[in-house]
């Protein structure tokens, strides 16, 4: 219930306010702020409930009547630890945007309608376990966008960065619909269903042909990677948010974007091992395309908009390579920076967003000493630099270590490179804007500009870098929920030689289905009457499983001790009694677990 | 004989009569508002619709008729249609200058002949349905005589349809001429040896071009823009969804039920077909300033996607059609219902006569907005929905028929060319400047309960797709796939 909550109270809010008279100033921004209020609640309530260190779906809610039972369509939502963080970060990010629409003054009713569509269809998108509704709720931002950036943008070129954003948006969307159907219908006819962990399950133990994976496997990457700006299918992220109104801005890159990671993580690796294994290796190959050279462009822009444009691109190649190493810490850190960037690029946004609104201008040349005008914006400003230049305490220093660890085994070159282009390319542009916007003498005609006003209006700023703090100083709050859902994905990415010669089948069968049997949990499930598994067997299952799942290595990646996750994954056990409210559910998951983990191949 | 199965052509004959009656005793203040007794009277006959069931096929006039779940389908679909164009035709009363009543029973004559296409079972009645409906429609689509472009359109669709019902003919002869039946059950049996002679084949391939014409595919499309902009707005609609529709109901009877095991041969022909329809038509859009004669043009690009799904040949595809149909059905309508209160007095009907219609009028900028959106494909609307059966029929194809990746990929291409005309209009509404016009329209009842009706329904299609879905796949149960 939580859950569809979360993704339905956007809409009906939206379709109420279509009802209000178009005169009304104040009530279109207090129902919008009102209901990202609810939904950011209720989305911390879903992750602190979260059952941490299990891999199945949790909150598991159907919403009825949606969808098509003839073709195997049905609107059902769920999280687990990959898409938790993300429905977290989702409602922080549009909670923080109606905060920092004081630039939206005509036209409120429509602006706040679009801004509640496009929060709905981004929570949306992230929340379906159907393969549809995932595209449909994606889809459904579109137009709100090009609506938002073309009414309420900025600059002479907002009418054509609406136009490219909206028209590059939707071909890669397209392009990765035909690889959705063309995955549907790899399954017998009988069989066919668009239910995600369906589909997962239903792979794992029918082995889907080679040329059909390496053909929708590609058609999968770029079409996703087209919606994440991949290199060199980028050129519409920093021209549109240039373009954009703060809150949509915000909305895009923080949280719209991260759909295509997303799709990658939960669709294209996990069901085709193959195909992955082919093409990961050219999206290793394109990612440094973004970290390199979209930072080395980000370095020579004059607009602060259009440098933030180029890094939230840059950063985006972190996240590819994270998911091309295909091993436990590299997609972990995959999934801590879509978080982490997500906060990031709404902050940067944000920030920028007011300064422009204060100074009319965002051109880095014509600032300079606004710190002494400005020492709230200033303060956070510095903060997100340093906080995208991966300085340790945020949470993007996280995500990328993990990265690094992860992908150092598999393309040391690549990573090597990466690292470069994330210590000094990205250093030298961020701290350079903060030097010619920040520091130097204040020039007279600047006297004017004002800092944040009130406590009210610093909610927003405070809310994301508060986040981005407690991510980077307590990583294991998004690990340890992220790591066994992590687990599955790239047990199953590597499972190529098991199927045909271990027999290991069995293993990635009770992976996957630890995944789809949840689903049937609240209907079917009985109530266990026994004690709590012991909690240090646990986590030691899940440990020896997860060097299991590396056959591409042969050995252990880094020795797991050494990194934040499997610290935790001790802990797991203990945790887990911790849990309130969900006794029944606890004990079926982590019997599921147990199961998956004593499957495991003994080698 | 069983001439109670066609009851509802009949009811729509005889109200068309009707009407034309009670023209003679109506003042002439009055007469506009039989519009909307002929509107209550296909309305009733919608619902009478709605209790009819057809769970066996049933034939009458010698089988030349037959009544099965596909034909309903289609005669329902007709006659919405007709309850909304009827609506719209009042509203547009003003501006025909006479025989305003005979407008009426033109639109319900054209109506009686759509609805006897949907059960044509014979090309004899392929023929004369067809004719019904062409011949009322020189007259609906020249109706305002004092306007040259209206006239244009009436002589331009009179000379191109007159050589298309020629080459139909023509066609039918060479086919009874081998066959020596025009019954489609009959050829079924007989094409296995007819198919043999190259004449029959020809005889087909002209009946093709025939029905071609009717939905305006590439390379018989030539008509469409001019006569969608010149056309009295009413007209336009109708001609966009009914005729379009009726046409690819006889597609599908003639490829489907008659021909089966020739058009299997055929994939070929109607992949490329498709394709060129759907590139022709929405590359055609994109310079256009015209508002009907964009849609004119985005209407040949539907014609397009719905080829697709005959040239997929499954039954995915053709219910994909059949749900096509039924989202463009909607969008159109609403599309048309605002241009024709919209562009009131505005000759050339360009796109700049909507800028800054979110001022003047909310619902009409709302629903023109959801209709082009639709119309792209874009969720939750119903037109995305269509598109995504339509191509994941044809991906399903792809398995048997790699060509089908080419046209995919077309497809994919006319869709995203398509958003950025689309947009355009969109663009118009919320943010282009230049409108003199600011002052609010004012939007008579019944035209906000068609238009509320028409975007609930893409909603509902678009959000609750299930029963539809359901229905066309029964449907398209009477065709041999």
């Amino acid at each position: 219930m939580t859950l569809a909550l979360i993704v339905l109270l956007p809409f009906l809010a939206a379709a109420g306010l279509a009802f209000l008279p178009r005169t009304d100033d104040t009530a279109p921004r207090t129902v919008a702020a009102g209901t990202t209020f609810v939904v950011l609640l209720l989305a911390v309530r879903m992750f602190w409930q979260f059952d941490t260190g299990q891999a199945g779906y949790q909150f598991v809610v159907i919403i009825p009547g949606l969808g098509a039972d003839a073709l195997g369509i049905q609107c059902r939502l769920g999280v687990d630890g990959i898409n938790a963080g993300l429905l977290l970060m989702g409602a922080i990010v549009a909670f923080a945007a109606v905060g920092v629409t004081r630039d939206i003054v005509r036209r409120q009713k429509e602006f706040f309608l679009l801004f509640l569509v496009m929060t709905g269809g981004i929570l949306g998108a992230f929340a379906s376990l159907d393969l549809f509704y995932f595209y449909f709720f994606h889809e459904l931002a579109l137009v709100p966008t090009f609506i938002m950036i073309g009414v309420w943008g900025r600059g002479e070129e907002r009418n054509y960065a609406t136009f490219k954003i909206t028209l590059y948006l939707s071909l890669g969307a397209l392009i990765a619909l035909i690889g959705l159907i063309a995955l549907y219908l790899q399954m017998p006819p009988d069989q066919r269903t668009f239910d995600i962990p369906a589909m997962t399950q239903y792979f794992a133990e029918h082995r889907m042909e080679s040329g059909a994976q390496q053909a929708i496997f590609p058609a999968l990457m770029f079409g996703f990677g087209i919606l994440v700006s991949l290199w060199p299918f980028h050129t519409w992220a920093p021209l549109g948010y240039g373009s954009a109104p703060t809150a949509t801005a915000m909305l895009h890159a923080g949280v719209l974007k991260k759909f295509g990671l997303y799709g990658l993580i939960r669709i294209a690796v996990p069901l085709m091992p193959e195909g992955a294994k082919q093409w990961l290796e050219v999206l290793a190959l394109l990612c440094l395309g973004n970290i390199l050279y979209c930072g080395l462009v980000a370095m020579r822009q004059k607009d602060l908009n259009l440098l933030i444009g180029n890094s939230s691109v840059a950063h985006m190649g972190f996240v590819f390579l994270g998911i091309a190493s295909l091993n436990l810490v590299g997609v972990t850190g995959a999934v801590v920076i879509m978080i982490a960037h997500g906060l990031l690029a709404a902050l940067s946004f944000a920030l920028s967003g007011y300064l422009f609104h204060t100074a009319q201008t965002l051109e880095i040349a014509r600032m300079g000493g606004f710190l002494k005008r400005l020492p709230f914006i200033g303060t956070a400003l510095t903060m997100a630099m340093l906080a995208g230049c991966g300085l340790p305490g945020f949470a993007n220093f996280v995500g990328e270590a993990l990265v690094f660890f992860g992908a150092w085994k598999t393309y040391p070159a690549i990573t090597g490179l990466a690292c470069w282009g994330a210590l000094l390319i990205g250093a030298v542009y961020m701290l350079r804007a903060v030097r010619s916007i920040l520091h130097g003498p204040l020039a007279e005609h600047w006297n004017q500009i004002q800092d944040v006003p009130h406590a009210w209006a610093k909610l927003p700023f405070a809310v994301l870098i508060f986040t981005l703090l407690l991510f980077g100083f307590f990583p294991r709050l998004l690990t340890e929920k992220i790591r066994p859902s992590a687990e599955v994905v790239v047990q199953l990415a590597n499972r190529e030689g098991d199927i045909r010669t271990r027999g290991g089948q069995g293993t990635i069968a009770a992976a996957a289905g630890s995944i789809s049997k949840s689903q049937n949990r609240r209907l079917s499930v009985p109530p266990h009457p026994g004690p709590l598994p012991g909690g240090e067997g646990q986590g030691e299952n899940s440990r020896s499983e997860s060097r299991a799942s590396r056959p591409r290595t042969g050995a252990p990646v880094s020795d797991p001790a050494q990194t934040p996750v499997s610290k935790e994954s001790r802990r797991i056990g203990d945790r887990r009694s911790e849990v309130h409210g969900q006794g029944e559910r606890t004990i079926q998951t982590s019997r599921r677990v147990n199961t998956a983990g004593e499957a495991a191949p003994r080698q | 004989m069983n001439l109670s199965l066609s009851i509802l052509e009949f009811a729509v004959i005889g109200a068309g009569l009707a009407i034309l009656l009670a023209d003679l005793w109506t003042p002439v203040p009055q007469k506009r508002n039989l519009g909307y007794a002929a509107a209550a009277a296909v309305g009733l006959i919608f619902l009478a619709s709605m209790l009819m069931q057809a769970a066996a096929p049933a034939y009458a006039f010698e089988k030349m008729y037959v009544l099965d779940g596909l034909a309903l389908f289609f005669k329902r679909f007709f006659l919405f249609a007709a309850v909304i164009v009827l609506v719209m035709s009042v509203e547009f009363a003003d501006r025909i200058e006479a025989g305003i009543a005979e407008y009426y029973a033109l639109i319900m004559f054209a109506l009686a002949g759509m609805m006897f296409a949907a059960s044509a079972n014979d090309f004899i009645l392929v023929f004369v349905s067809l004719e019904l409906i062409t011949v009322t429609f020189y007259v609906l689509t020249s109706f305002q005589r004092g306007r040259l472009h209206s006239l244009e359109a009436g002589v331009k669709y009179l000379i191109l349809g007159a050589l298309a019902s020629a080459f139909l003919v023509y066609g039918i002869a060479l086919v009874f001429g081998v066959a020596n039946t025009t019954n489609f059950g009959e050829l079924m049996g007989s094409a296995r040896v007819a198919s043999a002679r190259p004449v029959f084949l020809l005889g087909l391939l002209l009946v093709l071009v025939g029905l071609g014409f009717k939905i305006a595919a590439f390379p018989f499309q030539i008509w469409a823009p001019d006569v969608y902009q010149g056309s009295p707005a009413p007209t336009t609609a109708f001609l966009a969804v009914g005729s379009k529709a009726a046409g690819f109901i006889l597609l599908l009877r003639v490829l489907f039920s008659a021909v089966p095991e020739i058009t299997v041969n055929w994939t070929k022909l109607l992949m490329v077909i498709a394709g060129m329809t759907i590139l022709y038509g929405n590359l055609c859009a994109i310079p256009q300033r015209n508002l009907k004669r964009l849609l004119g043009y985005s209407s040949i690009a539907h014609a397009g996607y719905m080829l697709l799904g005959v040239a997929a040949m499954n039954s995915a595809g053709s219910s994909a059609i059949l749900y096509y149909l039924g989202a463009y059905l909607f969008t159109v309508l609403a599309a048309f219902t605002v241009i024709c209160v919209v562009m009131r007095g505005v000759e050339g009907d360009d796109i700049s006569a909507v800028a800054g219609l979110h001022q003047r009028s909310p619902l009409l900028a709302a629903s023109l907005s959801l209709a082009m959106v639709s119309l792209a494909g874009i969720p939750p609307l119903a037109g995305f929905f269509g598109k995504f059966l339509l191509l994941k029929a044809v991906v399903e194809k792809g398995a048997t028929q790699p060509g089908c990746y080419w046209l995919i990929a077309v497809a994919i291409l006319g869709v995203v060319i398509s958003l950025y005309y689309y947009l355009g209009v969109v663009r118009a509404i919320y943010w282009s400047k230049g409108s003199a016009e600011l002052s609010d329209i004012k939007v008579s009842w019944p035209i906000q309960v068609s238009l509320y009706a028409c975007i609930a329904a893409m909603f509902y299609l678009g959000l609750f797709p299930d029963r539809l879905v359901n229905i066309a796949m029964e449907a398209v149960k009477a065709l041999k796939l």
